[in-house]
């Protein structure tokens, strides 16, 4: 059991990496989720396709391909010598956008559309309606998909580790080359894994009792 | 609506300064529906219009496409001059100039009662927020709800979160004010507390549409009554004429239904 003792360094370079990976997309995805299900419910044509492409696009590539791409070609392209780890981050993070998109898109659903109408028969723009009316009441119901989604995420992680992102996944195929015993290696990485999903599990549980809208 | 007679006489109808409301020549359909028909109506400054009409006749509609929540197919519809501007910034702007009073309320829910109240001055009046304060209080207190303005709407009856939802509409210092039914979601003794907050609104001279049921209402506030049915508008008189002796058989019919059982 002291392949963890044995290889801690390393061992805490991966958790870190997949909290950081993961913290970094979670942002991405979730401010371009947001963005995206504000396109998809305006009244502008053009976003509103624009929205439904970028949901389409994204939410059916398998996530390899994303990062084979972001890895591969982006920087051939676009952004010459950019880290492996934002490029991680970018896949994972506009992936992840589009699952966050429709979730947010079915709270902005629930939310009785006398609230958006009241809010427009007081002058509110659209933008205005969105931000202060519509979306604080559908953050409530978006909140457990949500948590599901970023769960996802932290799991998705993993696969940034084949694109040279240090990460935990990454931990356990060093150590089994290194021909350790592989079934204590997976026990830890799964471990850590549960640490890092379950703690946001814990902060969605208290989000979701913290923000109940009586009606 | 016993007690308080506000009958306004067709010689008090408020400052004759013009016409405040023109819809002309309206048509609006919903699928096959032909929900509105070529409805013409001019409402003046101060005037208090009630529609009344059986449901399904189209005065909600009607009363919603005032401020564009329901578009129209064609016809032209001015406010103060101005027609009514495509979805965009200048329609927010003249929204802000129309009050709406809807029949479930529409309170924002995660706001408290001061909130909304002081939200549409604040943001979109850009109003500073004391002084937006102090207008809700005072706008609350004339309503009767001053003491609950710290609640959330859920926490209040039915005839306070309408009275609130006036305040609200009246806090924009609108040109005019739109009821959409608004008493028909009450439970019948709060319906007074509200129809006395907009019968005292109708005494200040405000400019009201009200489509409503509440023919006492009708009967005592209003400067003219427009009764529709099937989308069109049938008949227009003052009160008195149209409850004591209408002239169309649609209205006969309707009056006999509501008034007599």
């Amino acid at each position: 059991m002291n392949v963890l003792l044995d290889y801690f360094p390393e061992f805490r370079d991966g958790f870190i990496g997949t909290v950081s990976i993961t913290a970094v997309s979670t942002a991405i995805a979730l401010v371009l989720g947001v963005v995206i299900a504000g396109f998809r419910v305006s009244p502008v044509p053009p976003l509103r396709w624009f929205g439904t492409a970028w949901v389409t696009l994204l939410r059916n590539t398998p996530l390899t391909l994303l990062f084979l791409v972001t890895t591969f070609v982006v920087p051939e392209i676009l952004f010459p010598g950019m880290s492996a780890f934002v490029l991680g981050s970018l896949a994972l993070g506009f992936y992840t956008s589009s699952f966050v998109c429709e979730a947010v898109r079915s709270g902005i659903n629930t939310v009785p559309l006398g609230q958006a109408e009241a809010a427009r028969s007081l002058g509110m723009t659209f933008s205005q309606t969105l931000r202060l009316i519509v979306l604080p009441q559908a953050t409530r119901t978006v909140l457990p998909p949500m948590s599901s989604i970023l769960i996802a995420l932290t799991k998705n992680s993993a696969i940034a580790g084949a694109f040279s992102v240090t990460e935990l996944f990454g931990w356990q195929k060093l150590l089994s080359e290194e021909g350790y015993d592989i079934v204590p290696i997976f026990l830890w990485v799964s471990l850590a894994y549960l640490a890092v999903t379950f703690t946001i599990s814990g902060i969605f549980r208290i989000l979701e009792r913290r923000l109940e809208v009586a009606r | 609506m016993s007690g308080v007679s506000v009958t306004k006489g067709a010689e008090d109808a408020g400052p004759a300064t013009g016409d405040l409301v023109v819809l002309s020549n309206v048509n609006k359909h919903f699928g096959a529906l032909h929900v509105l028909q070529d409805i013409d109506l001019t409402i003046a400054r101060g005037e208090v219009v009630v529609v009344i009409g059986p449901s399904g006749s189209g005065k909600s509609t009607l009363c919603r496409t005032i401020n564009r929540l329901e578009t129209i197919d064609s016809g032209s519809i001015t406010i103060d001059g101005k027609p009514l501007p495509q979805e965009g910034k200048e329609l927010a702007r003249l929204r802000a100039d129309v009050g709406m009073v809807f029949q479930s309320f529409n309170l924002f829910a995660h706001k408290t009662v001061l909130e909304n109240v002081m939200l549409g001055q604040v943001k979109v009046r850009k109003a500073d927020k004391k002084a937006a304060e102090q207008k809700a209080r005072t706008l609350l207190d004339r309503v009767g709800v001053g003491t609950q303005a710290d609640k959330y709407p859920a926490q209040l009856s039915g005839g306070q979160q309408q009275r609130v939802a006036i305040a609200r509409a009246l806090a924009m210092d609108p040109k005019v004010m739109l009821f959409d039914e608004p008493t028909s979601a009450l439970d019948p003794e709060m319906i007074n507390e509200v129809l006395e907050v907009m019968q005292q609104l109708a005494r200040d001279g405000m400019t009201m549409v009200v489509v409503t049921h509440e023919m006492g209402f009708a009967r005592s506030a209003a400067n003219r009554v427009v009764f529709m049915a099937d989308g069109r508008i049938v008949e227009e008189a003052t009160p008195d004429q149209f409850f004591s002796s209408p002239r169309s058989d649609r209205a006969k019919d309707f009056l006999s239904k509501i008034l007599h059982h």
